[in-house]
């Protein structure tokens, strides 16, 4: 098995350094770094702007580009904490606790170097997981038949929609909303046209490009505008040398890397956990293990290390669930596939089998991405420090437009520009009653194919719903759905007497 | 007290999704149901529609009062209309120029109308966005990714 993993991982390799793909993956982290430090743009609305100029690229350099933009954030999310208290990405909430008094103390260059160490310590780690853990994972799913999938998803599902934050309850309401944005157009198995009311621009769905730009471009434009404090670019130079952490701050930090490394991937392996929660149970893990928790909160390098390490392993974790079977576990994975799908390829356990070259290719980009946002960060960070002073007013009109014209590109069709602004306000009447929109694309883009399973499951089963707990590994997954519930009223019930961790609330979704 | 004040946020989302859940089950009433074993087109969005609306009473009986919102800092504040009308105005205006007069009038337009939005932009700063927007726009998708719409069309 290890032989085998090299060897891929080698071919992967010469994938990802091919001259075109190598420049995606540039690209992609790039974009990816520029977004996550400016404010009032996401991951989500990057990539959904990037989408359709990659419907013109071969899918392994469309892949690895999308994906780029997606951990590339992540590095300038935590700049973005670190430096300025600016919350920009959910992940990094925490991270700013930390990381903000030591900046205050003139420590910042140090903060961003162990930060910078521990996003590539807790990267590697979830990659390594991703190439061992993947293939195994798609030997049992390539036994799994219709009931197997549909109660998997049904898992994916509820835990994508409970474990974000907000109300449970109201997650659970958009993910069914965005399973009943999925019917729309003609149904796959006999073309009867749904919810489409009477226009012919309908009958091909929803596009997935409209949605994501609807609900994380336009409604977050609604939500935003002259909301944004303008910044001041009032911080002390940082010079090269001060990011290279001491020795003693080395070694402080790299124990609580490790752990925040393995809680990360152990939350990538639970669906529905993304990088945000790793981040913040691995911040409350060190200051209850830490025998001088009163520093947290005034500086501790360790409560930097650890979530930077947590946040970049389970954002490599992420993917395993969505290349291996298919099921992605939150939005932006949801989004990755639907480029996939596009791109003609389908999702599932066969993907690895099918397409090596975007699976281990997509892997070895991992690495080159991130030792590259590693390198690029050292000397970019004054500009990007720089970038974050841009003004919202000339930032919204102009995404606004490349919105616009984004959207047009995918079908040439103004209809969907159209989609998109009406999207955008329902959107924002969905953000302004509590509502998070993340759930609504996961479900939007597992619905066609989780109602396919449902329908191919009863014919097989004669129209009885006891296959789903008569077959052993549905059972399982049935049995998890049912702990998932129980854990949330759990929790609900006894809400008043647990404290959650506080933390600057991010000023985004993505 | 008075009675609107019971009426919190949460009561709002609830009946929103509730209502959401209605129409589903509505529509999907049109459509063939089929039997469970040959599920027909109406089966599926009628589970939906029934998640939909038990998921919103569900939110609306638990939802607390409205005072539970400012405490929990879910306030997104005033209304901010100029900003709202001219986003909503910038991108309407694109769709409605863009294949009648052209790619450059609708770049203008909607960065201009939309720009207005911020009460910090002066009709001078916009002017400036909304021009450079023009050129790199037309540069990048006109000659560069040649998206098939007229630059100009009068």
């Amino acid at each position: 098995m290890f032989a085998t993993a090299i060897a891929d991982l080698s071919h992967g390799f010469g994938v990802a350094f091919q001259p075109h793909n190598f420049l995606a993956c540039l690209v992609g982290v790039l974009m990816g770094n520029l977004v996550g430090v400016l404010p009032g743009m996401g991951v989500m609305a990057a990539i959904s702007i990037l989408l359709p100029v990659t419907f013109s690229m071969p899918p392994v350099a469309a892949i690895l580009m999308l994906a780029g933009i997606y951990y590339g954030a992540q590095y300038g999310g935590a700049i973005c904490s670190i430096l300025l208290n600016l919350p920009c990405h959910p992940p990094h909430a925490v991270t700013c606790l930390d990381g903000y008094p030591l900046t205050q103390q003139g420590k910042g260059g140090t903060a961003l170097g162990i930060t910078m160490m521990a996003s590539f310590v807790g990267a590697s780690f979830g990659i390594t997981e991703m190439i061992f853990f993947a293939p195994v994972l798609v030997r049992v799913a390539l036994k799994f038949g219709p009931p197997e999938i549909c109660s998997l998803m049904l898992l994916g599902l509820l835990a994508g929609s409970t474990l974000t934050r907000g109300s449970p309850l109201k997650g659970v309401a958009m993910t069914t909303l965005g399973l009943t944005l999925g019917l729309v157009g003609s149904d796959a198995l006999n073309g009867t046209e749904r919810f489409t009311f009477g226009l012919l621009d309908l009958a091909d769905g929803i596009d997935v490009v409209a949605l994501a730009l609807g609900l994380f471009g336009i409604a977050e434009f609604l939500k935003s505008v002259n909301k944004i404090v303008p910044l001041h670019a009032s911080r002390a130079k940082l010079r090269l040398r001060d990011m290279r952490p001491s020795r003693a701050d080395i070694k402080a930090a790299s124990i609580p890397m490790l752990r925040g490394t393995i809680i990360g991937s152990l939350c990538a392996l639970i669906p529905g956990t993304g990088p945000t929660i790793a981040s913040f149970i691995s911040y409350a893990t060190e200051k209850k293990l830490s025998k001088t928790p009163e520093r947290f909160g005034r500086g501790a390098i360790e409560g930097v290390a650890a979530p930077e390490a947590s946040t970049h392993s389970a954002v490599q974790g992420d993917f395993i669930p969505t290349m291996s079977l298919g099921i992605p576990g939150d939005a932006v994975m949801a989004l990755l596939l639907a480029a996939l799908t596009i791109q003609g390829i389908s999702p599932g356990p066969q993907l690895i089998s099918d397409h090596p070259d975007i699976f281990w290719g997509l892997i070895a980009s991992f690495w080159v991405g991130n030792i590259l946002l590693v390198v690029l960060n050292v000397p970019l960070i004054g500009l990007w420090v720089k970038l974050l002073t841009v003004p919202y007013k000339y930032l919204y009109p102009s995404a606004l437009f490349f919105v616009c014209v984004g959207v047009y590109s995918t079908n040439n069709d103004l209809f969907q520009v159209g989609e998109t602004l009406a999207i955008g306000i329902a959107g924002y009447v969905l953000l302004t009653l509590g509502f998070h929109p993340a759930p609504i694309l996961l479900g939007f883009v597992l619905g066609p194919r989780f109602e396919e399973n449902l329908r191919r499951t009863m014919l097989i089963s004669r129209g009885d719903f006891a296959v789903f707990v008569e077959r052993p590994i549905s059972a399982v997954f049935l049995a998890l759905c049912v702990i998932l519930i129980g854990t949330q009223i759990y929790l609900k019930w006894r809400k008043d007497s647990v404290e959650e961790p506080s933390a600057p609330a991010p000023i985004f979704d993505s | 007290m008075k009675p609107f004040a019971r009426v919190s946020r949460d009561h709002y989302a609830g009946g929103l999704v509730a209502l959401i859940g209605l129409g589903t089950i509505a529509q999907a009433s049109r459509y063939d149901l089929g039997t469970r074993e040959m599920m027909g087109s109406g089966f599926f969005p009628m589970i939906l529609g029934s998640v939909l609306l038990a998921v919103g009473v569900l939110i609306f009986v638990s939802a607390g009062r409205a005072a539970a919102d400012r405490h929990e800092g879910n306030d997104l504040g005033a209304p901010e209309w100029r900003g709202w009308v001219c986003i909503i105005a910038g991108m309407s205006l694109f769709i409605f120029l863009a294949e009648r007069r052209g790619l450059l009038p609708a770049t203008f337009a909607c960065v201009f109308v939309s720009a207005l939005g911020d009460k910090n932009s002066s009709f001078k700063s916009a002017l400036v966005l909304a021009a450079g927007m023009s050129v790199l726009g037309i540069a990048l998708f006109s000659y560069g990714l040649k998206i098939p719409l007229p630059v100009l069309n009068w």
